[in-house]
């Protein structure tokens, strides 16, 4: 069967409505959120259209700086830590019988329906002095004392891969299930060892799969800003916990537009980065 | 003949007259169902669950006027969607318990429909600082509800309550506090320049807030957890994970009837004095209902009824209510408050803020 290419409006029509709620759900808020990025700030109300680049000005300084660096960390340290962690778990699961995997995705699903707060307030809990896993380390005699594990980078980091893992696991798991197997018997056959096998052939057939996984990790990631108040220092507060305080506590939305669309723009320009170096990989 | 023409008039003006008559009861009655409502906002939660069950019912039996309550979030967010909204011509709700920061941001909209003062029958009992006035003096808000942020530890690991705010600054509490994470809903500024600087009034030019801010960086070691949300440090204080910081006098105080091992103490310095409105969207067209509520509210029996009940303190004079000594002092205290300096933070405020974050997260 031959696709012919489109020749009357007719044929376009498909395109019809995901293109209408791209522009619905993204292409108008996004450009809102712009428009209002250049309003002026009232401090004794609200904000009035105008096109000024005070917003973005302010938002230039080695504090702001700083802490857009540290939410970039961040991300790009749980997308790798989740991948890490779901590449090799994915790998063995998709060996498993057809009915464990099942029962584990079943497992990963429930996982995702708890929300950003009950998973703070559980590892909250979980890393407290006073009712956390410390104790048990200290019923068994690994420790002296029951220690507070919270507020760390540590405790940030662990909720926030925990937070991501199920979404990993569901992306990485098609293309694993479809991996061809023989590739790996051929690998086995010439000598190489499992382990061996598994980074010379899986991991590297499936290095788009595994940079598309590291995007949209690194993207949700970006976008966290409750584990960080709840898990963390201020130090480690992201840019989105910083956005939150203009939008909500301060009513200053131009400048919190300003962060948002500095924030997308970052993003964007790291992820097609990642994109053109991988293509100029390929292309070798 | 005559009597038969007089009886038929009599019974046709009979039927006529009770037609009239029932015809004149029920327009109202209809258009008095449709009118006499009033669309009440309240901050969510505690609140909302206080005036649904011990304020509203008894005020609709009292005035015939239904109310819808609406929870409100807090922060900025309910004076942000109130400005759009009647930007639009509409009211997401009529009245609004409003902070007083936001109060002022309104005013520059002119967000709120000034009352009529004349329409409150105990307006001269309310204390001057629960009486919000636009510059012109114009009253732009009546005083709703008010709280205390006070000190509270953890009796376990505090056997004796701490006297004074400089509890916060010493260095035997290092990794123990937990405070608020906004300059505009902590107002340790404040509290700062009422413990150390003589008074708030230190805070009236730039020399004195960065001196402020200077005092106040000293308390940072000593804070192990800065939250927006109340729920964040409650768990830890009652556990004794952060045995001491500030909170609130009234939720401390239910803790304390459910058996936990906290306190809330009114530091010599005075706990500090925060407080909410009741403004008028100038979208709301119930501006008689709405006035009906607010002079309702600040009855000296409602505000005792208010303070027994849900916990907040009287913004009426202590002399008008019939609370008793242990009652008022469960809800307030002699000790001269801190009273926040809501002025700051509309004509200082991105300066304040930026200068708050830098200090708590750099």
């Amino acid at each position: 069967m031959r696709r012919e290419a489109p020749k009357s409006v007719a044929d376009y029509t498909p395109l019809f409505f995901p293109a209408l709620m791209l522009i619905v759900f993204f292409v108008v808020p996004f450009s809102t959120m712009i428009a209002v990025s250049f309003f002026k700030r009232n401090p004794s109300g609200f904000y009035t259209p105008d096109f000024v680049l005070d917003n973005y000005a302010r938002f230039l300084s080695v504090f702001f700086g700083g802490v857009l660096g540290f939410s970039l960390m961040l991300a790009v340290l749980v997308a790798v830590c989740c991948v890490c962690i779901a590449f090799p778990f994915t790998y063995l699961l998709t060996r498993r019988p057809r009915r464990a995997q099942t029962l584990w995705l079943v497992g990963l699903l429930s996982v995702l329906s708890l929300s950003e707060v009950i998973i703070g307030f559980a590892w909250s809990t979980l890393f407290s002095r006073t009712a956390g896993i410390t104790n048990l380390f200290v019923a068994i005699g690994l420790m002296d004392k029951p220690v507070a594990l919270l507020p760390t980078f540590g405790a940030v980091l662990t909720g926030m891969v925990y937070q991501a893992l199920p979404y990993t696991i569901l992306v990485l798991y098609p293309a694993l299930v479809r991996l061809d197997p023989t590739l790996l018997e051929a690998a086995r056959t010439l000598g190489a060892s499992p382990i061996r096998a598994f980074f010379n052939v899986v991991a590297p057939a499936l290095r788009n799969t595994i940079v598309a996984t590291l995007i949209m990790v690194f993207v949700f990631a970006l976008g966290s800003y409750l584990l960080p108040q709840i898990l963390g220092r201020p130090q480690h507060w992201t840019l989105s916990v910083l956005i939150t305080d203009q939008a909500i506590y301060q009513s200053n939305m131009p400048f919190a537009a300003a962060m948002a669309v500095f924030l997308v723009l970052i993003s964007l320009a790291l992820v097609g980065l990642t994109l053109l170096v991988g293509r100029r990989e390929n292309a070798l | 003949m005559n009597r038969l023409i007089e009886k038929s008039l009599t019974r046709r003006g009979v039927l006529g007259a009770g037609l009239a008559i029932s015809g004149v009861l029920a327009m109202p009655s209809i258009l008095r169902a449709q009118d006499k409502s009033l669309k009440v906002g309240v901050y969510g939660g505690y609140f909302k669950k206080s005036f649904d069950e011990h304020v509203f019912p008894d005020f609709t039996k009292a005035t015939g006027i239904a109310v819808e309550s609406v929870a409100e979030p807090t922060g900025e967010a309910w004076l942000v969607q109130l400005e759009q909204a009647a930007k639009a011509g509409q009211a997401p709700a009529d009245l609004s318990m409003m902070s007083q920061t936001s109060t002022l941001k309104g005013q520059s909209t002119e967000l709120w429909t000034p009352l009529d003062t004349s329409k409150f029958k105990h307006y001269g009992d309310l204390l001057p600082r629960f009486i919000n006035k636009y510059p012109d003096g114009r009253v732009a808000g009546i005083g709703a509800v008010a709280w205390w942020i006070t000190l509270v530890t953890n009796t376990d690991v505090y056997k004796d309550a701490p006297t004074s705010w400089a509890a916060l600054w010493d260095k035997a509490n290092e990794d123990k506090l937990g405070l608020l994470a906004l300059a505009s809903n902590s107002f340790l500024l404040e509290v700062t320049a009422k413990t150390f600087m003589g008074g708030t009034n230190a805070l009236d030019t730039e020399e004195g807030l960065n001196k402020a801010f200077e005092k106040l960086a000293e308390v940072k070691p000593n804070v192990r957890l800065w939250y927006r949300d109340e729920a964040q440090f409650e768990q830890a204080l009652k556990s004794g994970e952060i045995p001491m910081g500030q909170y609130y006098h009234d939720v401390t105080g239910l803790a304390v009837a459910d058996g936990f091992h906290v306190r809330s103490t009114f530091p010599k310095e005075g706990g500090i004095q925060d407080s909410g409105n009741w403004v008028l969207s100038r979208a709301s067209t119930k501006v008689d209902e709405a006035h009906a509520f607010i002079d309702y509210m600040s009855q000296p029996s409602m505000q005792g009824v208010m303070s027994r009940k849900v916990g907040t303190t009287p913004t009426l004079k202590k002399e008008v209510l019939d609370l008793k000594p242990e009652e008022f002092a469960a809800v307030s205290s002699d000790i001269d408050p801190i009273i926040p300096r809501y002025d700051l933070y509309t004509s200082k405020a991105d300066w304040i803020n930026q200068k708050w974050t830098e200090l708590i997260v750099g």
